[in-house]
């Protein structure tokens, strides 16, 4: 099977799954929301790729220029241009990248060996989905514990400790985090590798299936790839996880203070329920609400962290694969991995709405 | 203070079996003007099977007596002095481990707003079984929510709906609820802050009747913190009015109503135009009550009393006896021949 689709359908299937079991159990209302929310996606994911098409056809550079330089020979120049469709009008190429994305064949690269995108893909959206999914855990169980235990000692050293962390976290640019840290573990104490996801030779060794490194070293039984895959995504991972902390933790702070301050805290009080069920079923729950609200018009943000992080440990992930990319104008790989970032923003979106209808039962549809 | 000094201050206040004594307590709020003494040397004893109406204006401090007698005072308040006796014991000088067994099992509260006081995530039932099993960790999950569905039925509400949220119900319907959890683990006594004040007027009087006939059923004892002298009136067997942290009067509700003592009593009673009628309104007297950063001198309610004399600037009165068992801190009543009880 193709790795791009394997990548999907590993984080697809259980997704889906958790969305038919909400669907099921929820009364009608609920549902009709869901199946609005998911038949909205698609023309969500078309208008995105259609300004992507444009942009990048009205951007200064062409294809030719960015790879031969700007003296080329204009015959040479010109057969490429036809080569890689360049020269059909605009209509005509927008309806040709239309139909290639309904059909799930993107095309071919146009640098390099011209590989078919889908492969390009196939490698890097593993790439970065080993990076996101593992920081974002970092990120919550950093968020959830520093934000709530500082919400519990308010204006004592560990409030004000943990506030501190999120400003300077938060205020610090992730390439910049990713720069230090990079330069005191990597380069000064030589604790983890400067870049990439894996030792060359235990690459050599490694058998791909699914390109999700972790997980085809353990499908193969090659633990030294295993130790290697590791030890390259302890730093990424930890840099933009700790990086989107920062925010995390403020909003969790402010919200579970807010909480602690409602009546039904006091009311569970005078039941002489213990002060952690009270800040941890109650408190925090009931914070988590607009956390979650936040942390769904945030995806972007987090997009954006990942793409530095990528580029700053040189992880062949996405968005590495964008910033090379567009370099070169490459508008075949653009498009079509903006394609593939856009229906991850709304497949996270969407998730974030049901995350939320399942946490509020106020919630109406 | 002493047992025997408590067992001499009963005979004297109360005839009933008493439940919950208050000794000299006072509480304060620490704030950037200064100390606001919200609760001021109040002694005041609760007899077992009664309802007590609390009273007094808006910031004259019920709500932070209430507080105090869970030992749920927190930052800023703190409480500065004196004695909480439960059922022989000192809740001043329980820890606070013990102290929340006692709260939800023996001491429960019921507050003002029951839109807000129910957890917004938790279906009723999970309130219910969650206190249940708090205080009594060997029930089992289904016996507890055998409990509740009893408990449930008996407040009037239909047991399949102990599945719901708390938004699916009316504000009347969340008091019930918040009864129920009071009476989980059947509750000596329960303090109700304010508990119809959200209601209107009709579902009031329900809940009134709903009080009084659980108060038979379940041998409770109830303090009924309001404002609002129509229900106090309506349900309570004694009256306490406060006036700036302090106790103003106490009595039965004919000695309070019909023969008020104290004149800032009088002043409440003239302000409510028929208290057999409705007790929405809110009364309304002249000036304002004292801002509690700077308490008057001597007796608080003198800038506005119509009866002021020398000496209730000077001196503070005792908040004694005027009949037997009925009490009001006021220089009418006391001899003043430049001596004062304090
Ligand atoms: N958390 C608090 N911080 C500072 N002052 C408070 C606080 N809670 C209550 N107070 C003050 O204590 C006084 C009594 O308040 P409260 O007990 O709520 O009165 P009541 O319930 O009779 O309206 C008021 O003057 C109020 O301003
Ligand atoms: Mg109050």
């Amino acid at each position: 099977m193709h790795p791009l689709l394997l990548s999907v359908l590993i984080f697809g299937v259980p997704a889906a799954i958790a969305l038919g079991w909400v669907f099921l159990r929820g009364g009608g209302a609920l549902r009709r929301y869901i199946a609005t929310r998911v038949a909205l996606t698609l023309p969500m994911v078309f208008v995105l790729v259609s300004v992507v098409f444009l942009v990048l056809r009205v951007m200064p550079g062409d294809v030719a220029s960015a790879t031969l330089g700007p003296k080329a020979n204009a015959e040479v120049r010109q057969n490429i241009e036809e080569t890689l469709g360049l020269d059909d009008p605009l209509v005509v190429q927008y309806a040709r990248f239309l139909g290639q994305v309904a059909t799930f064949d993107l095309g071919d690269s146009f640098v390099g060996a011209r590989r078919p995108v889908v492969d390009e893909l196939g490698e890097r959206l593993p790439a970065t989905l080993e990076l996101v999914l593992p920081a974002a855990g970092v990120a919550i169980a950093l968020g959830l514990v520093l934000g709530a235990s500082a919400a519990g000692h308010r204006r004592r050293l560990r409030d004000y400790a943990v506030r501190m962390f999120g400003v300077v976290v938060y205020s610090m640019p992730v390439f910049w985090l990713g720069m230090l840290a990079k330069g005191v573990f990597s380069i000064w104490l030589g604790w983890t590798p400067v870049a990439g996801r894996i030792d060359v030779l235990a690459n050599a060794t490694l058998e791909r299936t699914t390109n999700l490194l972790v997980v085809d070293s353990i499908l193969s039984g090659n633990w030294e790839a295993l130790r290697s895959a590791l030890h390259h995504m302890v730093l990424p991972v930890l840099t933009l996880g700790v990086s989107i902390s920062g925010l995390f933790a403020r909003l969790v702070r402010i919200n579970v203070i807010e909480t602690l301050q409602q009546d039904y805290v006091a009311a569970a009080r005078a039941r002489g329920l213990r002060e952690r069920t009270v800040v941890g079923a109650y408190a925090v729950r009931n914070a988590m609400i607009p956390v979650v609200t936040v942390i769904g018009l945030q995806v972007a943000i987090l997009l954006a962290g990942t793409v530095l992080t990528e580029a700053v440990f040189n992880w062949p992930g996405m968005g590495l694969y964008l910033v090379e990319r567009i370099k070169v104008r490459d508008f075949q790989a653009v498009q079509s991995a903006v394609a593939m970032f856009a229906l991850l923003v709304a497949a996270i979106g969407l998730a974030v709405d049901v995350v939320y209808g399942v946490l509020d039962p106020r919630v109406e549809y | 203070m002493t047992q025997d000094a408590i067992a001499a201050d009963r005979s004297s206040v109360a005839t009933g079996d008493v439940l919950y004594s208050i000794r000299d307590l006072s509480v304060e709020y620490g704030t950037r003007a200064g100390e606001v003494a919200a609760v001021d040397r109040v002694s005041l004893d609760i007899r077992k099977g009664e309802i007590l109406g609390l009273v007094g204006e808006s910031g004259c401090g019920k709500s932070t007596l209430g507080k105090a007698m869970m030992r749920m005072i927190s930052p800023p308040g703190r409480i500065t002095q004196g004695e909480l006796w439960f059922a022989g014991e000192d809740l001043m000088t329980v820890s606070e481990a013990q102290m929340r067994e006692i709260r939800g099992a023996r001491l429960g509260m019921v507050f003002q707003d029951p839109m807000t006081s129910l957890n917004p995530l938790s279906k009723i039932v999970d309130h219910l079984t969650e206190t249940i099993t708090t205080h009594e960790p060997s029930v089992s999950e289904a016996a507890a929510r055998d409990r509740a569905e009893q408990l449930i039925g008996r407040l009037g509400l239909r047991v399949e709906r102990i599945d719901d949220y708390p938004h699916q119900f009316s504000g009347g319907m969340r008091q019930r609820i918040m009864i129920a959890l009071a009476l989980a683990l059947r509750a000596d006594l329960v303090i109700a802050d304010e508990p119809t004040t959200a209601l209107d007027v009709i579902v009031e009087a329900q809940f009134l009747d709903l009080l009084r006939e659980l108060r038979a059923e379940f041998d409770l004892t109830i303090i009924m913190i309001t404002h609002n002298i129509g229900v106090v009136a309506e349900v309570a067997d004694r009256v306490a009015v406060m006036y700036a942290g302090r106790m103003a009067e106490l009595g039965s509700v004919d000695e309070v109503f019909l023969d008020t003592k104290h004149p800032y009593g009088q002043g409440l009673l003239r302000a409510v135009p028929n208290i057999e009628l409705d007790g929405s309104d809110l009364y309304q007297m002249e000036g304002a009550p004292p801002n509690l950063l700077h308490t008057p001198s001597g007796c608080p309610f003198h800038p506005r009393c119509p009866h002021v004399m020398p000496i209730c600037s000077e001196r503070e009165p005792a908040f004694a006896e005027v009949t037997p068992g009925h009490r009001a801190s006021c220089w009418l009543f006391q001899e003043h021949d430049g001596e004062g009880e304090r």
